[in-house]
């Protein structure tokens, strides 16, 4: 009977096995790195945009509104949200993601700012949400709270929606916290032209408060315009 | 912090990974070893060899098995063949009482009792030095039984040869996918064989030597797997088994799920439980790599596949949960969504490395299992779609056997 146990194979087979974890560990934290890079690429790409449209402003404002800087930025900032939310739930929770998370809010408060400003004083028709929300204790409200706002947006392209995680360690965000009162026991949080809306709110009232609030001229949705003979 | 659950599953991984490899590196060792022979093979001396064909209601397909038998390249007078009706209901009885006027064919009536009675009871009319049964789906090659009769001639302490079985004119979409496993299956048997450590001794022809029915006593239930048992109980008694790959064996196979799903529960069921029965033999290495990669092998895989489909279970549920929440909240609202590529959201996590490695190593193994088998270096589409529909269904199988196997229920032998 060959029950002789090449002990020498197991431990072999044991190496090998192991080499071919450490090379997936390897390949897959190179592809991390890799996206990483790529995120600072658009936050460093956005910010610059930012830099520029603010020196822009300062510069028109003096003579007309005609050439402000288009606004802008929305399209961008919310592609660079989705990667780092699905960063944060597929690379973990690094030290890289949480700083390019911080580096994500500075840039939305800075456009929010930035958005603000041109809509006041060139009178451009824009809306505008802050939305704070929580990814930590697994809040189902807020799952709602942002399917509702996703579905605003692809609504009103001119409807802007800056979104903060409430745990963002960020002196900016915690001024904001601040500002407006906000605790986690909160959340989730709409502020809509200064008002503070805490909790779930339906899409009917949210869409409301957006129209009448604001006066925001309703685009029609592409889907009805297709739809409509 | 790594969680509990994503510790399990990277276990999981290596050990799945760790078995691939094993196989691949026993390949590399004994590659120049694995003999496909063509053409007719002699023997020195003919020893003679009783092959028991039980049947229970296999009208369909028994002439043809019988015919296989009967056109063996084996002296006709050295070869025993007994037929033995297992209560059957249909016309099997009608088929096989027309073989009766070969003067090496012996046909046998029993109340059905289960395959491994009709086994039996032709292990007490056999006289012969060697023994087999061959399942009455199954049909042989004309090459197979001098084929295996040639690893006894050549090694005195083999006491069973099992053959290659593969899938019998696979007419469907489900059939060909089985023919790829069936492949892979060759491939991990040879490979077991070398290792010495064959934990099954399957139904479509497997000889053994008299002399191990005689050490060891008859067939048993075996949880209706009584190839399984009786090949545990040898590597319990340390004998050796070996695996003749050029011995082919063409078997029936189910053609809907429905059936595949029978019976693969019973082949569940039995590895589940013949693992139970022979846990003693676990990780003692008096038994070698029986005891040391096959058996936990298998409970490897039962955990995986079992692990696998919680996760799957848990992560369609949460995604479920989430789209009912979104409906709460929105409502139905279609928006063609854009669908543009982008590459950044490809998963690069490390399991998707390790399971697309080990995914390579099966393919590997169906290639050269047919090249075993075919005697072709080929790939099939078949091969890839054997992961979806195996990791689609098997599950169920798995599942059930353990429930079954927790409530001591058996089940139907098909």
């Amino acid at each position: 009977m060959n029950n002789n146990i090449d002990w020498k194979k197991y431990l072999i087979v044991f190496f090998i096995t192991m080499s071919l974890f450490l090379s997936a560990s390897y390949v897959s934290n190179y592809f991390s790195n890799k996206k990483i890079n790529q995120l600072k690429s658009i936050q460093d790409k956005i910010a610059i945009d930012i830099l520029s449209s603010e020196t822009q402003f300062s510069l028109l404002s003096e003579l007309s509104c005609k050439n402000i800087p288009d606004s802008i930025f929305s399209d961008q900032l919310r592609e660079l949200g989705s990667k780092l939310e699905w960063s944060q739930s597929n690379l973990g929770a690094t030290d890289e993601v949480s700083y390019l998370k911080k580096y994500y809010a500075l840039l939305q408060i800075k456009d929010y700012l930035l958005a603000k400003k041109i809509s006041t004083r060139c009178g451009v028709k824009s809306a505008f949400i802050l939305y704070f929300y929580k990814t930590l204790d697994n809040c189902s409200e807020c799952q709602k709270a942002w399917s509702v706002l996703t579905s605003l947006r692809d609504k009103y392209p001119k409807l802007r929606v800056y979104s903060f995680d409430y745990s963002t360690d960020l002196s900016a965000v915690s001024s904001m916290l601040r500002i407006y009162k906000i605790k986690d026991t909160m959340l989730p949080v709409f502020v809509i032209d200064d008002d503070v809306l805490t909790g779930f709110h339906s899409i009917e009232e949210l869409e409301s408060r957006v129209k009448e609030s604001f006066k925001l001229q309703e685009t029609k949705p592409i889907e009805n315009e297709r739809s409509s003979p | 912090m790594a969680s509990i659950p994503s510790l399990v599953f990277y276990v999981l991984i290596f050990l799945s990974v760790y078995v691939q490899v094993f196989f691949f590196v026993t390949f590399f060792e004994n590659r120049k070893k694995i003999v496909i022979r063509d053409g007719k093979t002699k023997l020195s001396r003919y020893p003679a060899v009783t092959i028991v064909v039980p049947c229970f209601n296999e009208e369909r397909t028994v002439y043809k098995t019988v015919r296989s038998l009967l056109d063996l390249n084996y002296p006709k007078d050295k070869l025993k063949i007994f037929l033995i009706d297992d209560g059957s209901t249909d016309g099997t009885w009608n088929i096989i009482c027309h073989f009766e006027k070969y003067k090496n064919v012996k046909i046998f009536h029993k109340k059905n009792g289960g395959k491994y009675t009709a086994l039996n009871l032709g292990l007490e009319h056999s006289e012969t030095d060697f023994f087999g049964g061959l399942d009455a789906d199954s049909f042989i090659d004309s090459e197979s039984l001098v084929r295996i009769m040639s690893y006894f001639e050549k090694d005195e302490s083999v006491m069973a040869v099992a053959p290659s079985v593969t899938v019998h004119n696979p007419r469907n979409f489900i059939q060909n996918v089985q023919k790829e496993e069936y492949h892979m299956g060759v491939y991990f048997k040879k490979m077991l064989g070398f290792l010495g450590a064959i934990s099954v001794t399957p139904g479509p022809l497997t000889i053994f030597r008299k002399k191990v029915f005689d050490d060891l006593g008859p067939y048993r239930h075996g949880h209706n797997s009584e190839d399984m048992e009786i090949a545990c109980r040898m590597q319990q008694n340390q004998y050796k088994i070996e695996y003749c790959n050029d011995a082919y064996v063409y078997t029936s196979t189910p053609m809907t799920i429905k059936n595949l799903y029978k019976q693969r529960l019973r082949w569940m069921y039995g590895l589940i439980n013949n693992t139970i029965d022979y846990k003693g033999v676990l990780f003692k290495k008096k038994y070698g790599n029986f005891a040391l990669f096959t058996l936990p092998m298998g409970i490897i895989s039962i955990a995986s596949v079992s692990y696998l489909f919680g996760r799957i279970v848990y992560n369609f549920g949460d995604f479920l949960y989430s789209k009912i929440i979104i409906l709460n909240a929105i409502g139905w609202r279609f928006k063609m969504t854009n669908l543009h590529f982008d590459s950044f959201f490809i998963n690069t996590q490390s399991f998707v490395f390790l399971v697309i490695s080990t995914y390579f190593l099966v393919i590997f193994a169906m290639i050269f299992g047919r090249r075993m088998t075919e005697g072709k270096w080929r790939f099939s589409i078949n091969m890839i779609y054997f992961f979806p529909v195996f990791s689609i269904i098997a599950p169920f199988w798995l599942l059930k056997a353990i429930y079954n196997t927790i409530l001591s229920r058996k089940p139907d032998w098909r």
